[in-house]
């Protein structure tokens, strides 16, 4: 899957988990940048990643991961 | 929703539980208000927010206090003020086996794991007993769940130090104080953890990376089983299966095949699923769920049908049978007005999605489980839990008995020119007095379910219902009927408040079962007679509209009140000045007599 395949679907992702269709998110964004983004619901939306595609992160990658160019990182990586 | 009903997609719900709730807000219909309290061991946020949505779509609109992280025991033991001002109406405790602060060691003696066993059993027990004094609701207790792993490998639940042994006795403790107290209830979470998995129930990546009791992917499933006590403690269980016949109670089509090449029985596996299938609808009808029949079919036809030698229903366990060519549709909407109940009590259970589609779309209410093939069904329904058992009464056991009377009884009247001779002929004995012990819970559950029949539709705790009848400040009445066909149990409460010589009526309900009996009027004897006793002079009345009880809208009237009042939402306010030498309404009920 290209980077931006796997971006379109982390836009729709994001869409659903916060019920807002105006969110695009780029490499830089990160909790900070979206309002109802906070360490709670950021259990629901790593689900939701991992059901979209088909993965698991370890806890080594959720502790470590920075912002939404380093979740995309670990997705290529595993579905390659 | 038809996304809310089991078997649902758990991701989806998680995924979308804030569309889903926008969109049930915006369907509208009519929800009650509960104010629920979670007080956790562990993380609740999700939990909270996908319970919502369940208790949504089953007409419970909720407002939750949530105790902060792993308070659960502080809280009540410390009266925290939050929790104290915001008087919860119900409480869920969600504990798990994270949350047991000591174990047995494999080095412990016996007496000593006794004692610890006693000292984890002590601190909860000391929270219950605290909460039922101090805030008389409802309480949902987890029981303890297996741990993920086992230290003496499978001898762990034979010897007293293994983890699993310990679990085992102490939710034994926990089971024996839900049977000795009432408006307790068990969150059987060790059933739930065991049917989704244990592994993946336990995963630990979801307790160390964010403190949940549990897998983020069981939430839903745990979420929808927890709503089914609420609602099932709200009074707001189904009633009824509506069964179809051919390839839902048997394999094969009976007008086509012929009785005797049905497959039901152990000759074949087919045969033993359908078997063991109709087991399990019969002992729905032993915890008091009510059994009727619509089948397309020659009504002969589906008699002998039942009547196959294998099969384990028989006619006679059936309220009402439907054979015919009518829609599905039309004919359950008539067995629920021969029952006098609401179609949204009923669950309609056949194997043809388009039957199924029908009945959904033209049947208010009615709930349609999509129960996939035969050997799923009985999965399906009982996973649904639309009939989830919180107490077992005596009355949920003979209820069929009272239905089938009931029937009988109608068959009856059509026998009788005069419909007081009729009456007379039930040789009706009720019993009308104050509230009494044994029959608190009956009346705080009808206070909970009464629709239709119900004057200002308050519902009322098992705490409130006891302190009513404590208070020399009320006036209460539990009203129970009997005929020559059977006994229909406590039918009818009213709670009346005084304010010195005026009685203002806050309660009047009667069970459907028992309507265009003259019970009402008995009530009506029975609450001018205690007035009398106490120097009150006026009764007043109320009757606020809902949704459901059009039909008492005028009772005041019928029962001699006169109105004073109209407001703009249909509410009236109705007063009765008892005469002097007030006439009995009642003539044809035997009330209070060879009874104490």
């Amino acid at each position: 899957m290209t980077r931006e395949a796997v971006f379109e679907k982390l836009n729709e992702v994001f869409r659903d988990v916060f019920d807002d269709e105006d969110i695009t998110v780029t490499d830089t964004t990160t909790a900070d940048d979206i309002e109802d983004w906070d360490s709670l619901e950021h259990i629901n939306l790593l689900a939701a990643v991992e059901q979209e595609f088909g993965m698991k992160f370890n806890m080594g990658q959720v502790v470590s991961m920075k912002n939404v160019g380093e979740m995309a990182d670990i997705i290529i990586n595993q579905i390659g | 929703m038809k996304e809310l009903e089991y078997p649902f997609d758990s991701e989806y719900v998680l995924k979308k539980s804030k569309k889903i709730k926008r969109q049930l807000m915006e369907e509208g219909g009519s929800f009650i208000s509960k104010k629920i309290a979670v007080l956790g061991g562990s993380t609740t946020h999700d939990i909270i927010r996908v319970l919502e949505v369940f208790l949504l779509n089953q007409g419970i609109q909720p407002v939750f206090y949530e105790s902060e992280y792993a308070q659960y025991w502080q809280d009540v033991m410390f009266d925290n003020p939050e929790l104290v001002s915001f008087a919860p109406d119900l409480i869920c405790v969600h504990t798990s086996n994270r949350n047991i602060t000591s174990c047995p060691k494999v080095t412990d003696s016996a007496e000593q794991i006794d004692a610890l066993l006693e000292e984890q059993y002590e601190h909860f027990r000391v929270m219950w007993d605290k909460l039922a004094e101090k805030y008389h609701c409802p309480v949902i207790q987890n029981n303890f769940e297996y741990p993920f792993y086992r230290i003496l490998g499978n001898q762990e639940a034979v010897y007293a130090q293994g983890r699993i042994s310990f679990i085992n006795r102490l939710n034994e403790k926990f089971y024996q104080y839900a049977r000795e107290h009432e408006n307790f209830y068990i969150h059987d979470i060790n059933y739930m953890a065991a049917a989704y998995g244990l592994d993946k129930w336990s995963d630990p990546f979801y307790w160390h990376m964010y403190k949940y009791a549990m897998c983020m992917q069981a939430i839903p499933e745990f979420a929808y089983n927890l709503s089914n006590i609420i609602k099932s403690v709200f009074g707001r269980n189904k009633k009824s299966l509506v069964l179809d016949l051919d390839n839902t109670l048997w394999g094969g089509i009976v007008g086509d095949d012929g009785v005797e090449n049905l497959e039901i029985g152990q000759e074949t596996s087919m045969g033993q699923v359908y078997s063991e299938f109709q087991g399990y609808i019969k002992a729905q009808k032993d915890i008091g769920v009510m059994l009727n029949i619509a089948s397309k079919n020659e009504y002969d036809n589906a008699v002998a049908g039942l009547n196959h030698p294998d099969g384990t229903l028989k006619p006679e366990d059936f309220i009402l049978i439907k054979a015919d060519w009518e829609p599905k549709s039309r004919n359950i909407v008539e067995i629920a007005g021969e029952m006098d109940i609401l179609t949204d009590s009923l669950v309609f259970v056949d194997d043809n999605p388009a039957e199924r589609e029908i009945v959904s779309t033209q049947v208010q209410g009615v709930a349609v489980p999509a129960i996939g093939t035969p050997e799923q069904y009985i999965r399906v329904l009982d996973h649904s839990g639309f009939f989830e058992v919180t107490k077992l009464s005596e009355d949920d056991t003979k209820r069929n008995e009272m239905y089938q009377a009931n029937v009988k009884r109608k068959q009856q009247q059509q026998n009788f020119g005069d419909y007081r001779e009729y009456l007379l002929s039930l040789k009706m004995q009720g019993t009308i007095k104050p509230f009494e012990a044994i029959y608190m819970a009956r009346i705080a559950q009808l206070t909970n379910k009464s629709n239709q029949f119900n004057l200002t539709t308050r519902r009322y705790t098992q705490s409130d219902i006891e302190q009513f009848a404590d208070s020399p400040d009320y006036i209460t009445r539990y009203g129970k009927l009997e005929d020559k066909f059977g006994d229909n149990g406590v039918v009818s409460v009213v709670i009346g408040k005084k304010d010195d010589t005026v009685l203002h009526l806050e309660l009047w309900l009667m069970s459907c079962r028992v309507l265009k009996r003259d019970m009402e009027y008995a009530m009506m004897d029975s609450i001018v007679e205690a007035c009398e006793e106490c120097g009150i002079e006026t009764i007043m009345g109320y009757y606020y509209p809902t949704a459901k009880n059009a039909m008492v809208k005028e009772f005041y009237a019928a029962m001699g009140f006169e109105k004073i009042r109209e407001e703009e939402d249909g509410s009236t306010v109705w007063q009765f000045v008892i005469p002097s030498g007030y006439e009995k309404k009642n003539t044809v009920i035997t009330v209070n007599e060879g009874v104490q």
